[in-house]
C-alpha cells in the first residue's frame, strides 16, 4: 500500500474507478458529484481512456450501455434528479445483463431538491429503481476510503455478476476530504466472451434486453432472479460497533452511520447499551445479523436522512419481534449526534 | 484530544486554503483528519467557511456543530458563528475587519490585526496564513514545520517563490498566540 494522501470523496471514488480499469466515462454534470467528472475529464486521457460529456444523461447512460456491452469497464456518475434519468437505460442494462458501476451521489428531494447531503434515494437505488423486475448490487460507504475500496470492488462485482452495481453516497462523502490509501492499479482484466467486440473465431454475439417470445423472457427473468439470489447469498456486506450486548441497536448506512456511531459512544458513556448495525450492502441487506442480535435488543432505531426508508428493509428483516422507530433530518440538514442520542435516550426512559 | 475548527470569512481571503493546510498537516503528523467544506449555493463575494477536526481518536461526527476554534476573517462570519464556539473554547478575531467587542464571555478571545500585519509584510493576501499561525500556536494542535511543509506541498511549484512569506506571515501569527 502506498502512503496516505488527502481526497476528497468525489475524487477518490474516480481515481480507484481508474485503478481497477475503468477507461470509460460518461455522464452529465449536476452538483453534488461534478468533481467526479471534473477529475476523470483530466485523468481518463492521462490513462488511454475516454471521458465524454455527453448532451443529457439519458443519452450519458446508453453510452455507458454500448461500452459496457463491448466488454469495457465503465462508469457513470450523478446526483439524485440525474439518476432518475438514467432509470430507463439501467433498466436496459440489468435486462441485457451489461456490467457497469453507477455512482448516486444523493441530495435532498423531491425535485430538484437541493444540494447538500441527504439519503431520500434508498428505495429507488434498493428496488431496482427502473422499470421491470430487476435489482442492482448497492453499496454504500461511509468513509472516503470506504469509497475507495467500495468503488474499486464494485467493478469486479459488476463483472463477476454482469449487473449494474450501484455506489450509494451523499454530499457529505463526496465533498469531505479525508486520507486515502490508494489500491495498486489492476492491469488484469476478466475475459469477456460474451461481449459485443471484435473476434473473427467465434459466432457473433448479442447484448440486447429485447426478448419478445414471452416464454423465452419468463426464462430470463428466472435466470436473473437465480444470480440476485447467488447475490444475496454471496455479497452481504456490514459493519458493527458495540453490537455484542446492545439492547438500543441504530441502524444506519453511509454518512448517517458516522453520525450514529458518534451518539453510540456518547450513549455508552451515559450507561445506556447502545450499539450500531450498519448495512453496507444496502442490496443485499444484511438480514442475519439483526437475526442474531435479537434476543438481547429491546428496541431499534433506523437513522436516515429521509423520512423512513431503509427502516421498511429493517422491519422485513425482524419482523414485528420488536419495535422499529426512526430519526432523521430532512432536505439535506445533517443531525447533530445530540439530537440522535436524545431520541434514544427517549426510548429508553419510554422503555420500547 | 480533538481539534474541531471551523474557519469563516468572505471568499477569497483563503479560508479554503487554511483548512486544507491544517488537515494536510494534521496527516502528517499520522492524525485523523477530515475538511469539511461549507456546501450551498455559494456565490462570489459571500461567506465562505470549512471546518476541520484532528483527532488522536476515529473521527465519527461528520459535523462541527460546536468548534474548540474559531477563526474569523469578517464581521457577518463573527455575527453568524460567535454564539457556537463551545464553552472555554478560542474564537481568533481579525481585528482588522471586525471591529465590534465579543458577546461571549466563556470563551477565549485572541485579536489579530491581520490585513494591517500583512501589508508590513508586503502582500494583504497572507492575512489568512497570519491567522493560521496564531490558530496553532494558541491551540498547539499541529508543529509549525509540519505546517510549513504541507504548505510547500499544497501550492502549485510556480508559486513557490511565495513560500518565504508564507512562512514569515504564519511566524508573525505564531507571536500573537501568548
Amino acid at each position: 500500500m502506498a502512503e496516505k494522501i488527502l481526497m476528497k470523496g468525489s475524487e477518490a471514488i474516480a481515481e480507484a474507478a481508474i485503478r481497477n480499469g475503468c477507461r470509460y466515462f460518461f455522464g452529465y454534470p449536476i452538483t453534488p458529484q461534478n468533481e467526479i467528472p471534473e477529475y476523470l475529464a483530466k485523468r481518463l486521457p492521462e490513462v488511454g481512456g475516454t471521458f465524454l460529456q455527453a448532451e443529457s444523461e439519458v443519452a450519458a447512460i446508453y453510452m455507458v450501455l454500448g461500452a459496457g456491452a463491448a466488454g469495457a469497464r465503465v462508469m457513470t456518475s450523478s446526483s439524485s434528479p440525474g439518476i432518475s434519468l438514467k432509470q430507463e437505460g439501467i433498466s436496459y442494462m440489468a435486462g441485457a445483463e451489461v456490467p457497469c458501476v453507477i455512482v448516486n451521489i444523493m441530495r435532498g428531494g423531491p425535485g430538484l431538491g437541493a444540494i447538500q447531503g441527504a439519503q431520500p434515494d434508498y428505495w429507488q437505488a434498493t428496488r431496482g429503481g427502473g422499470h421491470g423486475d430487476y435489482r442492482l448490487l448497492v453499496l454504500a460507504p461511509a468513509t472516503v476510503q470506504e469509497a475507495v475500496n467500495l468503488t474499486y470492488e464494485a467493478f469486479d462485482l459488476a463483472d463477476k455478476y454482469r449487473n449494474p452495481v450501484m455506489i450509494l453516497g451523499d454530499g457529505i462523502l463526496a465533498q469531505i476530504m479525508e486520507p486515502v490509501e490508494l489500491p495498486e492499479e489492476n492491469k488484469e482484466q476478466p475475459e469477456k466472451t460474451w461481449a459485443v467486440c471484435e473476434n473473427h473465431n467465434r459466432p457473433r454475439n448479442i447484448v440486447s434486453s429485447s426478448y419478445p417470445q414471452v416464454d423465452v423472457l419468463e426464462q430470463i427473468n428466472l435466470r436473473l432472479h437465480k444470480r440476485y439470489n447467488e447475490i444475496k447469498n454471496n455479497e452481504v456486506r456490514w459493519d458493527s460497533y458495540l453490537l455484542d450486548d446492545a439492547e438500543y441497536v441504530i441502524v444506519a448506512y453511509g454518512s448517517a452511520a458516522r453520525i450514529a456511531k458518534a451518539a453510540v459512544k456518547m450513549a455508552r458513556a451515559e450507561g445506556i447499551k447502545a450499539g450500531l448495525l450498519r448495512p453496507v450492502s444496502v442490496w443485499p441487506f444484511p438480514v442475519k445479523p439483526f437475526q442474531d442480535i435479537l434476543p438481547q435488543v429491546k428496541a431499534f432505531l433506523a437513522l436516515e436522512m429521509c423520512t423512513g426508508q431503509m427502516i421498511d428493509d429493517v422491519r422485513l428483516a425482524i419482523g414485528n419481534a420488536r419495535p422499529v422507530h426512526h430519526y432523521g433530518r430532512l432536505g439535506g440538514v445533517i443531525p447533530l449526534p445530540e439530537e440522535v442520542l436524545g431520541k434514544l435516550k427517549e426510548l429508553v426512559k419510554e422503555g420500547k | 484530544m480533538m481539534h474541531q475548527f471551523l474557519l469563516a470569512g468572505f471568499g477569497g481571503q483563503g479560508v479554503m486554503l487554511m483548512g486544507r493546510i491544517l488537515a494536510y498537516a494534521g496527516m502528517k503528523e499520522q492524525k485523523q483528519v477530515m475538511y469539511i467544506p461549507s456546501y450551498g449555493s455559494e456565490m462570489r463575494g459571500g461567506t465562505a467557511n470549512c471546518s476541520v477536526i484532528l483527532s488522536e481518536e476515529e473521527i465519527d461526527a461528520l459535523v462541527v456543530s460546536k468548534p474548540s476554534g474559531l477563526v474569523v476573517m469578517n464581521a457577518p462570519s463573527f455575527d453568524k458563528f460567535e454564539t457556537r464556539i463551545r464553552e472555554n473554547g478560542l474564537v481568533i478575531v481579525n481585528s482588522s475587519t471586525v471591529t465590534r467587542e465579543p458577546l461571549r464571555q466563556d470563551v477565549k478571545v485572541i485579536k489579530v490585526p491581520a490585513n494591517e500585519m500583512a501589508k508590513e509584510l508586503g502582500n494583504e493576501r497572507i492575512a489568512n496564513m497570519i491567522l493560521l499561525g496564531t490558530l496553532i500556536s494558541a491551540t498547539k494542535c499541529l508543529k509549525a514545520e509540519s505546517v510549513l511543509e504541507s504548505l510547500k506541498e499544497i501550492l502549485p511549484v510556480h508559486r513557490h517563490d511565495l513560500l518565504p512569506l508564507n512562512q514569515k506571515a504564519i511566524e508573525a501569527g505564531m507571536q500573537l498566540a501568548e
